[in-house]
């Protein structure tokens, strides 16, 4: 297949693109998301993306509150951000944040004017931007705009064989054109994380790599109180044939294809070394992945699935694909590439990936995914330790 | 062409069903992504699609491998066509 040079974007001020073209109402904190909410339903167009934290975090996981709040705002498929927070001052830190992006955004704060007041003041700028946003029209893009980040999730024997073998084909047919990729997942690489440490581009990455693999780990053991293989693999894993976290890395692995990752990522840390495959330090849950992949700047998401993981993101659209062949017969709603031929051999490797980025492609240009089809808009915020 | 079950590597001692499932006895035609080349296994109990099926025997403590690397350890000896699971392979990591 003769690979597409562009994709339909809706080009930004900092020279990025977007896939999507949301106007978001983002609070700063758990108390503030009834406010942004109550804009969110009254100005159409907008999307408001409540969370549980922002108060009274502290170090590094209040610099990881904010880096996921302001990079969400700054993130390509938003075209604006209306920023609710408690007090002036947070409000104010991610506004100036998300305003270095060039893109209009606009904060306000609750305390001394209380819900109603605010949601009327924000309301009216949320219809400013939301009218202003709704004239941008997609323009050609070069592929090099498209950002890509990918997880696995409810994993099982076809995902290791199939599906994402898929993106890692993937991966290594668009690498050469410049885009930008991300795999995250530090905790499922358990059992593979040698064998992943060599695929660093340099020794600096893999030195990374492995320093930033065996603090997680050293983290799990230490607060492991039981058998770790009730969580790892995950009953779904079990269920679906998974024996061991070894296997089930060794499974995940498959999807960066024969990339080399140029640098380690902090969860959401947006890459600063050009375009090439990244590995971002991540939990393995799903939402919380996606979340930090999309605050890193990723603007489509590529999910492989084996026994039907059906999570979605408000702002990154997470485009699902499986192996599975029951998967395709019951819950067949969520999934957006099927490459259960694969397993019965009447579809090679190849041609599966073909069929990947069409459907990317598609994606990219407009089309919904199933998860956005179903209104799965899951962001959910990385907690490093508890609030002071 | 037609395929019951699926071996990553040449070295693996463990495939995987890829047909909705084998039942006892079953004569299996496998295939070897690694080298493209095919095998044949009968099975001893009703295997679900996606689980894992012993190539040889193996013996309590003897490794597991898949995709040519180390994925487990056998608490439980395993006969040749028998089912591979959580009942008598455990981590070695966690």
């Amino acid at each position: 297949m003769e690979i597409p040079k562009s994709f339909l974007g809706y080009k930004r001020e900092n020279n990025r693109a977007g896939t999507r073209n949301h106007v978001i109402i983002l609070p700063v904190d758990d108390i503030s998301n009834a406010c942004a909410e109550s804009v969110a339903n009254n100005i159409k167009g907008t999307i408001a993306l409540p969370h549980s934290y922002g108060r009274l975090q502290f170090g590094a996981d209040l610099e990881l509150h904010f880096r996921t709040m302001i990079g969400t705002g700054s993130n390509p498929n938003v075209a604006a951000v209306i920023v609710v927070g408690i007090e002036p001052k947070w409000t104010k830190r991610i506004v100036d944040g998300i305003a270095k992006t060039g893109k209009p955004v606009e904060g306000f704060h609750i305390e001394r004017t209380g819900d109603i007041g605010t949601v009327m003041k924000a309301s009216k700028k949320a219809q400013e931007f939301a009218m202003w946003a709704s004239e941008k029209q997609r323009e050609e893009c070069p592929m090099s705009d498209l950002w890509i980040s990918v997880k696995c999730g409810e994993s099982d024997t076809t995902s290791g064989l199939a599906s994402n073998p898929t993106v890692g084909n993937l991966m290594d047919k668009l690498e050469p054109l410049g885009v930008h990729l991300c795999f995250g997942e530090t905790s499922e690489l358990t059992g593979a994380e040698k064998v992943c440490a060599t695929r660093g581009a340099t020794k600096e990455a893999s030195d990374k790599f492995m320093k930033t693999w065996s603090a997680y780990n050293d983290f799990i053991l230490k607060e492991a109180t039981d058998d770790l293989s009730e969580s790892q693999p995950t009953a779904g894993n079990i269920a679906g044939g998974l024996t061991t976290i070894e296997e089930k890395a060794f499974g995940n692995f498959q999807k960066i294809g024969n990339c080399k990752f140029i640098d380690v990522l902090e969860p959401a840390e947006e890459p600063k070394k050009g375009k090439g495959l990244y590995f971002m330090d991540t939990s393995s849950a799903a939402a919380e992945c996606v979340t930090l992949q999309a605050a890193a700047g990723f603007n489509i998401h590529l999910f492989p699935t084996g026994q039907g993981n059906i999570v979605g993101n408000p702002i990154e659209p997470v485009v699902k694909l499986t192996a599975n062949p029951l998967t395709v017969k019951s819950m067949g709603e969520h999934i957006d590439c099927d490459v259960s031929k694969i397993l019965s051999r009447e579809m090679n490797l190849s041609e599966a990936g073909d069929k990947l980025i069409e459907t990317t492609l598609r994606v990219a240009n407009g089309r919904l995914t199933c998860a956005e089809a179903l209104g799965h808009k899951e962001f959910v915020m990385t907690k490093l330790y508890r609030s002071a | 062409m037609a395929t019951d079950i699926i071996i990553h590597d040449k070295k693996d001692n463990v495939g995987v069903v890829v047909i909705e499932k084998i039942t006892p006895k079953q004569d299996c035609k496998c295939w070897i992504m690694e080298d493209d080349s095919s095998t044949d296994i009968q099975s001893i109990n009703e295997i679900p699609l996606g689980h894992k099926i012993a190539m040889v025997d193996l013996k309590e403590g003897d490794t597991i491998l898949k995709y040519g690397h180390d994925i487990g350890k056998v608490v439980k000896s395993i006969k040749k066509g028998e089912h591979v699971h959580v009942h008598n392979v455990k981590t070695k990591k966690w």
